[in-house]
């Protein structure tokens, strides 16, 4: 339920962005979200995006899933 | 993670005695059993479930009500996927639906707004049931059809929030825990200092973790640093999402739409200040309010050991109807039921055949 998963913001139009999860397509609301732009990657949970990583922090993940050895890209 | 797994047996032996860590979020529950990481996991280091599945601490009080609002003519219950197996005392929402009943499955409450529009003639009631990740999401979609003007929309709201069931387990003497691995989705919207009084209150070590197998042992490991060097701290493991004060736009979004008040939590009985019903403000949106729904005391199979399970004082397998009649597929309690529930992460990953 709380599941939330790291997504790229591939469309942007006001407060609703297409995002890209492994290569599906699906539309989420931005609204609670400060200055989403276009190429953010941002974590949905239930149709919202609920936080914006930093380039940084997109790093620190795929670090994370290299030393776990999980080939799964980040999206 | 060998090097983490090391660290890990290095510090438990320095601690010396059994410990018992609760992973409070459901999330983490279905990612430690599917990466096998308990595996790895010296045998005095144990991870207990707690109660952070939104589906299984739902009051099967609740369950009815949504159960009776679906039959009603020009009622259209939308609700997450979740929740529509979970039976009541004579009922499920998935029974409903099969027999003829309006019971939509909705990916975020947004689309529950969107179905409001769709259907004019129906009274769409979201069942918004979730921490505080999920609260902010339903906050908006109040909030959006006040301000549009949405007439036939209402939320039946059972939303929880977390620190209160933590501060009520940590106070429990039966309960032994020695550390929180805390809910990292729910700290993304609180920021990490929500735990700050629980755990300076009861001395109890708390990290916030990720989700990725690597980031649940790296938090095994900082709560077993604290213990061995005598700390108790609130800790922030999953720092890429979550900061010290959280989502401030989701936080005055809850704030403005919700209220605190005290809830009863399935397995935990009533909790003082921990659930969110809707502010006066935006009554015409409230189910309870809007449509006279009344709770009334369910019966549920006296056997099923989802309330102690959630607290953490029974694993799954202590259950006698684990297995067999309670299955994924036949389930009797909620933890069963949610892909999050430690009963149905005990079937997937650890089922003694």
């Amino acid at each position: 339920m709380c599941l939330a998963v790291p997504a790229r913001i591939v469309e942007l139009q006001e407060n609703t962005a297409t995002i890209s999860v492994d290569g599906i397509l699906r539309d989420v609301d931005v609204s609670l979200i400060e200055e989403p732009r276009l190429g953010d990657y941002v974590l949905i949970h239930a149709g919202f995006a609920i936080h914006r990583w930093e380039q940084t922090e997109v790093e620190e993940l795929r670090a994370i899933r290299s030393a776990m050895n999980l080939w799964e890209a980040i999206p | 993670m060998k090097t983490l797994v090391t660290n890990i047996e290095q510090q438990a032996r320095q601690a010396g005695r059994d410990l018992r860590f609760m992973e409070v979020c459901g999330t983490h529950t279905m990612a430690a059993f599917r990466s096998g990481l308990m595996q790895l996991l010296p045998d005095s280091v144990r991870l207990v479930s707690g109660p952070g599945c939104p589906v299984c601490v739902t009051d099967p009080s609740y369950l009815d009500a949504a159960i009776e609002l679906a039959r009603r003519p020009g009622v259209m219950v939308a609700t997450f996927g979740d929740l529509v197996r979970v039976p009541g005392t004579d009922s499920s929402l998935e029974r409903e639906r099969a027999g003829g009943a309006s019971v939509r499955i909705v990916y975020s409450a947004s689309d529950a707004l969107v179905l409001a529009r769709e259907c004019p003639s129906k009274h769409i009631v979201f069942l918004g049931i979730g921490f505080e990740t999920t609260a902010p999401t339903v906050a908006w979609a109040i909030w959006r059809a006040a301000r549009d003007g949405v007439r036939n929309f209402s939320v039946l709201s059972a939303h929880k929030t977390m620190p209160a069931a933590m501060d009520q387990l940590a106070r429990d003497p039966g309960m032994r825990i020695d550390g929180f691995i805390c809910p990292g989705h729910v700290s993304v919207i609180t920021g990490a200092q929500i735990y700050r009084s629980l755990c300076e209150r009861y001395a109890i070590p708390c990290v916030v973790s990720g989700f990725e197998a690597w980031d649940i042992l790296k938090s095994i490991g900082m709560l077993l640093g604290q213990i061995v060097q005598g700390r108790a701290e609130v800790e922030n493991e999953y720092s890429r999402s979550v900061s010290e004060y959280g989502n401030r736009t989701a936080l005055e979004l809850m704030n403005e739409v919700f209220e605190p008040r005290d809830d009863e939590w399935r397995g935990l009985g009533r909790i003082p200040g921990s659930g969110l019903g809707i502010r006066e403000k935006y009554a015409r949106f409230d189910a309870v309010k809007a449509l006279e729904v009344k709770f009334v005391e369910a019966h549920i199979n006296p056997l099923c050991r989802c309330g102690s399970v959630l607290r953490g004082i029974s694993t799954p397998l202590d259950c006698h109807l684990f297995g067999h009649p309670c299955s994924p597929s036949h389930p009797v309690g909620p933890c069963m039921v949610s892909s999050e529930g430690a009963c149905a992460a005990y079937y997937k990953y650890e089922r003694v055949a």
